[in-house]
């Protein structure tokens, strides 16, 4: 009985999660265009991609829009979400900041195209009545990862501040009542009670969010395609061209492998560095 | 724990419904400004959505309508001629968003029922049910939880090529629709919490092991169930990659693909934004209907999955 009601489930994950991850591993070791069978070419996959400066210059946009994204996504998302807890409980602007969580990354891309086009987009439309010079946001290098950034901190922070805001309902109104009696003012409540109090919960959530930078692909693909010139080929992006654009499918599972195992180590350092089980409270 | 906070609710009201300061000034700008800026593209989708594209390029920072049409919609719908649409702006050339539409409705349909289904069966086994090597299996199920599935994904496309199920529904649907981790565990957790009271007086009155899963434990879980089927429903609608690798022709493409396909064939000198826009509204419309029935459900269960 119990077997047959995991038996699908079972099935699923030895076929569609176990199989492929060591497939995957398999054949970043080998020589592989989809047409013919992969021929074992130990690390040869690995050699060339540490020669390949497309590579590097691909893992330093990734980081680059990590970086942004992610902390841009966090600090506006603790900020929302202590100041929606401390001032109002209403579920319609909760429901309002969620919105862009419900559309898909392509909607949001397509969206922003619009709106950071360089001769028509409002957002250019208006900096120019204000006197400034138009921003070619998504077909300039140096803009091009910034937008990118901006526009995935729009999708996301909504989503991160209403859990931030659940964890946020836990802590019991009383620790600031005893806080307020005490004369602490609400910026020095924010650092010394919110913030400790919602670390744990801060910890998960900026693992999710670095996971999914890190494998950013539908907002890139729409939005600039990897351009100009490479300037935002992320690594999702370059795996996909060398993959279905080149069939080389063993070097695009070498970079899978090495994005899958930097996952696990921001995963494991972060879960480390924050104490992520452990919250101040004692 | 949403009932302990409810009680707790009235309590907090009542301190924070302290008079005006600075602080709650700044607080509440704050709080406006974000709402302004989550919530103005969509308002700037449907103001493009109705405008004459021509027109709108004339004038591209009025904030309503430029000349207002519904020509966007007809044409993305393929309700209107190419005439006419050349005429709005359009490119003249079909878009088959409606084929779209149903390709998403039953991938995210089938997939999210199937999904949610077979998690509640594994879950009623790990939680209900005593069997030897039930604590390893979980613990082998759980590891899949932690582990990024980047890996996954050119692998599961060789697979699904070599059953020859590319450009099938098979091919996009199945490697989702069996085993989810967190599925699994989120249900669990709740099961494991359930009285066994009801189930012991079930057995006494002779039901089987399926009447109990079926007719006792599967109502007592709906709360929960319906939680992670809206979930899942938003995230295989809004799935991009996966349908991306596994479907070449708009057979079973999604509307994401066809969403993706319209905006990259869009020429690049003039393209037809006021069509463009239509169509995100149309990908983005029953994901907003959704949420005007279920936005309280929606909100609540997206705190409450951060929490587990």
């Amino acid at each position: 009985m119990a077997w047959l009601l995991i038996a699908p489930a079972a099935i699923g994950f030895l076929v569609f999660a176990v199989y492929p991850t060591l497939r995957g591993i398999y054949l970043s070791f080998t020589d592989y265009r989809l047409l013919s069978a992969p021929v074992w070419i130990g690390f040869q996959n690995f050699i060339d991609l540490v020669n390949d400066s497309t590579f590097w210059a691909s893992l330093l946009v990734t980081l680059y829009f990590v970086v942004i994204a992610v902390s841009l996504t966090l600090i506006a998302s603790v900020v929302t979400a202590a100041i929606l807890h401390r001032v109002t409980e209403s579920t319609l602007l909760r429901g309002l900041i969620i919105l862009p969580f419900l559309i898909s990354g392509v909607v949001a891309a397509t969206v922003w195209s619009w709106m950071l086009d360089t001769q028509l987009g409002i957002v250019n439309v208006v900096i120019q009545h204000l006197g400034g010079d138009g921003v070619r946001f998504l077909t300039s290098r140096e803009w091009a990862i910034p937008s990118l950034a901006l526009i995935s901190v729009w999708k996301n922070m909504g989503y991160t501040s209403i859990i931030l805001f659940a964890g946020l309902q836990a802590i019991p109104p009383s620790i600031y009542e005893a806080g307020r009696l005490d004369g602490a003012s609400e910026p020095k409540m924010f650092f010394r009670l919110t913030l400790p109090l919602l670390r744990p919960i801060l910890a998960l959530v900026g693992v999710l969010n670095v996971i999914g930078a890190f494998q950013v692909f539908d907002i890139v693909s729409v939005a600039t395609k990897g351009g100009p010139a490479n300037a935002s080929l992320v690594l999702q992006m370059y795996i996909y061209q060398k993959a279905f654009g080149q069939f080389n499918f063993g070097y695009a599972s070498a970079m899978s492998l090495v994005l899958f195992v930097i996952l696990i180590v921001i995963t494991f350092l972060q879960m480390r560095l924050l104490r992520a089980n452990e919250s101040d409270t004692n | 724990m949403t009932a302990s906070i409810a009680r707790t609710l009235p309590i907090a009201r009542s301190a924070r419904r302290s008079k005006f300061t600075v602080g709650r000034g700044v607080a509440w700008s704050y709080l406006v400004i974000v709402v302004l800026v989550t919530v103005f593209p969509f308002y700037w989708m449907l103001r493009s959505a109705l405008s004459n594209n021509y027109a709108m390029i004339a004038d591209p920072s009025s904030p309503v309508p430029v000349g207002f049409t519904w020509g966007p919609f007809l044409r993305v719908l393929g309700l209107a001629s190419p005439q006419a649409a050349i005429a709005e702006g359009g490119s003249g050339a079909s878009v088959p968003i409606l084929h779209y539409l149903l390709n998403s409705v039953i991938y995210a349909t089938v997939s999210t029922v199937l999904i949610v289904f077979f998690s509640t069966l594994a879950a009623y086994a790990f939680s209900r049910l005593q069997w030897r090597g039930r604590e390893l299996v979980f613990a082998f199920f759980l590891a899949a939880l932690m582990v990024p599935g980047i890996l996954t994904l050119l692998p599961n496309f060789v697979l699904i090529k070599d059953l020859g199920l590319l450009n099938t529904f098979a091919g996009i649907i199945l490697p989702g629709a069996l085993f989810s981790a967190f599925n699994i565990f989120f249900l669990r957790q709740f099961m494991l919490g359930l009285s066994t009271e009801i189930e012991e007086a079930a057995l006494l009155d002779g039901a089987g092991k399926f009447r109990m899963l079926f007719g006792v434990t599967l109502p007592m879980t709906s709360g929960p169930i319906v939680t992670l089927t809206i979930l899942g429903f938003i995230g295989v609608w809004n799935d991009y990659f996966w349908p991306l690798l596994v479907t070449s022709d708009s057979s079973v493409a999604p509307l994401t693909l066809g969403l993706a396909i319209f905006k990259q064939s869009s020429p690049q000198s003039q393209p037809d934004w006021a069509g463009l826009m239509a169509a995100t509204l149309v990908a983005a419309l029953p994901m907003l209907i959704l949420f005007m029935i279920f936005g309280k459900r929606i909100v609540n269960s997206i705190g409450f999955s951060g929490i587990k």
